[in-house]
């Protein structure tokens, strides 16, 4: 069953073409990898299919929704991490993640259990009071994270979970990441990073809008293939 | 809610926003109502007397008796006036016509001409009221005094050099809390929720299954809060502090406040939808709302003395509107019929600004 379908999604802004006609189907529970280098598209390709921004053409369904016209529904059954972190520096780590949850719809009564819960199995008890503006990068893309993840979502979107942490932080979080996965999530995932596709069921990879490389993963080939076509790249990354 | 709820903590932990929502107000009530405050005592006049009568010697001892006045001298004739408060000494002249005392008992009425340096306007102002009152003192006291019961009337003429409207004196309070209200509400709604834009924090929200409408909601429920406890204690300050009474309804007077607090919070999502940074926001704000009205709302320049390009601008200005409501209100007294202007306007304007910045509120990015 195929729980995020795109259809020739386009996105124009004037001339200028951001997302070129890309197709795909993502199956439930995968982890796919959306890669590509920066200002391939990417990011915008991920807000079309959460809703955050209409199609110039083409359609999309995400979790049997209309991308379009049931933007609600789509929204209910997401969880979403965005490039920027975006946790409330002066709020508190529980504080935050009570936000979230709370934004989401979680039942009040279930959710302060949930945190406690949450943060033991982070091994994070310890920092539940402490303001999220003392935390390192790493600390805090985990927590973004869970807090895309708190309300069971059927899919959840990543748009460049790791940037900017060190390799091993990063493969902390892809643990993270299979954890959801375990647990029935659906994770579509953008990165320029090249060995975290390694970690994705299924990649794609995005050049100038358009999507060049569409496969399982094949692991010895995976840093030639994106080589050679970030090469052929016309745009400036941004 | 807990996203309003998130919306008090940033408030508070923020000492900077802390310190502007609570201190400016109170700061600036004090600032602006010390003119009003400031009790002149032994201000130096001078007399153009040109009968030199029982009645004219009456009122001068009255005035120098006064603790307000101090006689620095006479003057000879209307040409030194000009010289005389050119030199800066006297703040009041006090003229006399010829045969003053003569009229007022032939015709039982008698002028008399209060010229006041206007430059200072709230000074003068306060001057020419005390002035007043003890000529028409002397006044009664002249009546009482005649067996005749014949009515004197003297009617004092009030001339102002230099600003002759004196609008502005009463504005203050009224003036500082239309201020103080759109501060409150049109900055910090704009600049939090540009905030929350430039954080990417938006975003996420745009994502969640949250409405627009309650997210605008909570965005907008701390500051209504915050601008409420703003109105009580900068009006508690002013009845207490400056001694400036709420003369009419303060039901009334919150009811206004109320309307003109919606428009000022309409004002700062409008401006945060339009624009993405937090600086603009802030620019926009302080530029685009506080200038004009700390210069067009006859806060401190009265709207009629305006050029009339300007005077058509000052309409636009809900702060104009608000201040003539609250002077209506607070100083004069007067019930809802004389606000009901004021209150269509102001409401108007609410739901014009309203409509738009909801149309304009981007569920989506681009």
């Amino acid at each position: 069953m195929s729980v995020i379908v795109a259809k020739n999604l386009t996105k124009r802004f004037g001339q200028f073409v951001a997302v070129d006609n890309i197709s795909f189907e993502i199956e439930k529970g995968e982890i796919f990898g959306f890669l590509g280098a920066n200002g391939a598209g990417k990011t915008t390709a991920m807000r079309m299919l959460c809703g955050l921004s209409l199609p110039s053409a083409g359609k999309g369904t995400v979790a049997g929704f209309d991308i379009e016209k049931q933007s609600e529904e789509v929204k209910a059954h997401i969880g979403y991490m965005s490039q920027k972190f975006a946790m409330y520096e002066d709020l508190k780590v529980w504080e935050n993640l009570r936000l979230y949850a709370g934004i989401y719809g979680v039942p009040h009564k279930e959710i302060m259990p949930k945190i406690d819960q949450l943060l033991e199995n982070l091994g994070f008890t310890s920092k539940k009071n402490t303001m999220v503006s003392a935390l390192p990068l790493g600390w805090k893309q985990k927590l973004s994270f869970s807090a895309a993840i708190f309300h069971q979502p059927e899919i959840v979107f990543l748009d460049e979970p790791t940037g900017g942490v060190d390799p091993s932080t990063r493969r902390r979080f892809w643990e993270l990441i299979y954890q959801a996965a375990e647990q029935g999530i659906t994770v579509f995932v953008t990165t320029h990073y090249m060995d975290e596709a390694e970690y994705c069921n299924r990649v794609s990879i995005m050049v100038d809008g358009k999507i060049e490389v569409k496969s399982f993963y094949q692991a010895e080939s995976m840093d030639q293939v994106f080589q050679k076509l970030a090469r052929k790249a016309k745009r400036n990354s941004d | 809610m807990i996203f309003t709820q998130k919306e008090f903590y940033h408030i508070i932990r923020d000492r900077w926003t802390m310190m502007m929502l609570v201190a400016l107000p109170v700061l600036m009530i004090i600032l602006f109502g010390f003119g009003i405050t400031t009790e002149i005592k032994n201000s130096q006049f001078a007399i153009l007397d040109l009968s030199r009568d029982v009645a004219t010697q009456g009122i001068v001892n009255r005035l120098e008796a006064s603790d307000y006045f101090t006689l620095e001298g006479y003057v000879t004739n209307t040409s030194q006036i000009e010289s005389v408060f050119r030199e800066g000494k006297i703040g009041l002249l006090v003229i006399f016509g010829q045969d003053f005392y003569e009229q007022l008992v032939r015709t039982g009425e008698a002028q008399i001409q209060l010229i006041a340096d206007g430059t200072d306007p709230n000074t003068a102002s306060t001057l020419v009221s005390y002035a007043t009152s003890i000529i028409r003192g002397y006044q009664q006291e002249l009546t009482a005094s005649d067996q005749q019961g014949v009515p004197y009337q003297i009617l004092p003429e009030v001339k102002l050099l230099y600003n002759p409207t004196m609008e502005g004196a009463y504005n203050t309070v009224p003036g500082v809390i239309g201020m103080i209200l759109i501060l409150i509400c049109a900055m910090m709604t704009s600049v939090s929720i540009t905030k929350e834009k430039e954080m990417g924090t938006m975003e996420v929200i745009l994502v969640s299954p949250m409405p627009p409408l309650l997210i605008i909601l909570s965005k907008v429920i701390p500051y209504f809060t915050i601008s409420i406890i703003n109105l009580t204690t900068v009006l508690l300050l002013s009845v207490f502090a400056l001694n400036v009474p709420i003369v009419g309804s303060l039901w009334l007077l919150v009811f206004i406040s109320l309307v003109y607090i919606i428009v000022s919070l309409a004002l700062g999502l409008l401006i945060s939808s339009v624009v993405e940074k937090q600086l603009v926001a802030l620019l926009i704000s302080a530029m685009g709302l506080i200038l004009p009205i700390v210069m067009l709302s006859g806060l401190m320049f009265p709207v009629e003395n305006m050029p009339i390009a300007l005077q058509v601008v000052a309409q636009f200005i809900p702060a104009k509107w608000y201040i003539v409501a609250v002077k209506n209100v607070m100083i004069k007294g007067l019930g809802f019929s004389s606000i009901l202007k004021e209150f269509m306007v102001l409401s108007g304007m609410g739901l014009i600004i309203l409509t738009i910045s909801l149309k304009k509120f981007k569920i989506r990015l681009e």
